[in-house]
């Protein structure tokens, strides 16, 4: 066991947690819009959009790979488009995963911060505009900065569930060493190959890793629901 | 001088209501405004702060608020507007709340100052007892030095004593600011004590406009002194009736005749008068 964890290969981590960050860092600047927008719209589509955005979580990965591997692929208008003016190539490598990522885990970023946004106080925001201040700036100064524990768990969420995606990066990424092999997909190979030390190594490394993130996000929850005592 | 004449179709508890106010207010002026829940009030405040949509004309000191064909947004009204429940931004500091609205610290000073709260101006807003998180809020409000200070029945959701303490500061900063004033409020010596003006609103429309007095006094004819109560009860004791009427937060005991107690329906709101006495009148030890 100590000898398979000395000679353990370690890139299927890194590129999880490449991914992971990569994925989240995009997601929060698009869902920060998407979400601020959706908690203070009086649009009758808001429906529709909110169903678009959570689409991802009753979707099977499968669904989701094969539409996402259809759209980017150079055979697709997109994908050729990409392709032919800029030579990227959108599946089987690193940059298809990210795509992939982001449409997999959109909800898990937009809902936490839509709901943060929505338990605020009308008057509060109300107060910022009558102060003379737009409504970005009411969002950076004051919405954001009220609703800590929310963004915690959207940012750490997300991390989380992209770090433990599977089904859309095999289909979109495949299993290439050191590109598209993430911890999930090389779990899977050890499996197949009956390599179960390796599998166990792996998956308690998951197991320890994701626990430990999740205790941080409750313990900090717990911290700010303390200090700030319920913002009414 | 400001000069509305707004219409809003609202849904209230008694199904749809029509809220129609035309009036002007004089520069200066300190309006409360008073009437049951339910009935426009704080969507009138709303409207002037644009932050309700509404159909009509507001014109202020000859900049036009509101027509048919726009509304300008709440950030461009330079008003000041206190919430009931103060909202207050929770991750800034008392300063910083002040500060937020205007990067004046000569002005913020001094309004901390007058509020006495210039010792806890780098406390968090959180740590405070409702009545300074409301101070903190009306001197926020002053920090544009507004044209126009809504107040939506700010000193509601406070004790007595802090109530009266608020007041004499609202009126301290009126003398000073000069502020056009608006504020909803129930409570008839608040109104007597800030207001010049009274306007009363029922379903959507004034029903009574005048100064505090006239408005707020409720005797008729030759009465010289009228309540009105919710008779709670009527008790029958020998030969007589002895009706049990809640009046504000006292209940008093009115003797009635056979004749008067049958008229009368417990339950029902009613009205207590009397015409030739004279009343004494007494410092009150606490």
């Amino acid at each position: 066991m100590f000898e398979a964890l000395l000679h353990l290969e370690f890139t299927p981590f890194l590129l999880s947690f490449k991914l992971a960050s990569i994925t989240t860092a995009i997601l929060f600047s698009i869902s920060l819009f998407i979400a601020w927008n959706l908690s203070q719209t009086q649009s009758r589509y808001k429906p529709i959009i909110e169903a678009i955005t959570a689409l991802p979580i009753v979707l099977p990965p499968s669904v989701l790979g094969f539409y996402i591997l259809f759209a980017l692929s150079h055979n697709s208008p997109i994908g050729a488009f990409f392709y032919d003016y800029f030579g990227i190539k959108m599946v089987f490598n690193f940059t298809g995963l990210v795509i992939a990522s982001c449409f997999y885990s959109l909800p898990f970023m937009v809902q936490p911060l839509q709901s943060g946004f929505e338990a605020l106080p009308k008057n509060m925001l109300e107060a910022s505009y009558i102060a003379g201040k737009s409504k970005l700036t009411t969002l950076f100064m004051v919405a954001l900065p009220n609703i800590k524990p929310s963004l915690m768990t959207a940012i750490v969420i997300t991390f989380a569930h992209t770090v433990g995606e599977f089904g859309v990066v095999l289909m979109v990424g495949g299993s290439i060493p050191g590109q598209t092999k993430v911890a999930s997909v090389a779990i899977y190979e050890m499996v197949e190959i009956m390599d179960y030390t390796s599998a166990h190594i792996y998956s308690g490394i998951m197991v320890l890793l994701s626990f430990l993130v999740l205790l941080c996000v409750y313990v900090f929850n717990r911290k700010q629901a303390h200090r700030i005592g319920g913002i009414a | 001088m400001i000069e509305l004449d707004v219409s809003k179709e609202l849904l209230g508890s008694l199904g749809k209501m029509d809220l129609h106010v035309k009036l002007s207010i004089d520069s200066q002026s300190f309006v409360a405004l008073s009437g049951q829940s339910g009935s426009g009030k704080t969507t009138l405040l709303r409207i002037l702060a644009g932050l309700e949509s509404a159909q009509g004309r507001i014109v202020v000191d000859d900049e036009v608020w509101l027509d048919e064909k726009h509304a300008i947004p709440p950030q461009k009204r330079g008003i000041g507007f206190v919430f009931q429940d103060y909202a207050l931004f929770p991750n800034m500091s008392v300063m910083e709340n002040l500060l937020f609205v205007k990067k004046d610290t000569t002005l913020a000073k001094h309004l901390l100052e007058m509020t006495e709260l210039l010792e806890l101006a780098h406390r968090s807003v959180m740590s405070l007892s409702g009545g300074q998180k409301q101070r903190v809020s009306l001197c926020r409000a002053m920090m544009n030095r507004p044209k126009l200070l809504l107040m939506d029945e700010p000193l509601s959701a406070l004790d007595p004593s802090m109530r009266t303490k608020l007041q004499h500061e609202i009126l301290t900063l009126h003398k000073e600011f000069e502020t056009t004033t608006i504020m909803v409020s129930h409570d008839p010596s608040e109104i007597y004590r800030l207001s010049n003006r009274v306007m009363v609103l029922s379903q959507g429309k004034v029903i009574q406009d005048g100064d505090a007095k006239d408005v707020l006094l409720r005797t008729q004819g030759s009465q010289k002194f009228a309540f009105e109560g919710e008779l709670l009860d009527i008790v029958k004791v020998d030969v007589i009736y002895i009706a049990i009427v809640s009046i504000g937060q006292q209940i008093v005991e009115i003797v009635l005749d056979e004749s008067e107690a049958n008229a009368l329906h417990v339950g029902s709101m009613v009205s207590v008068s009397t015409k030739a006495f004279a009343p004494i009148i007494q410092h009150l030890k606490r």
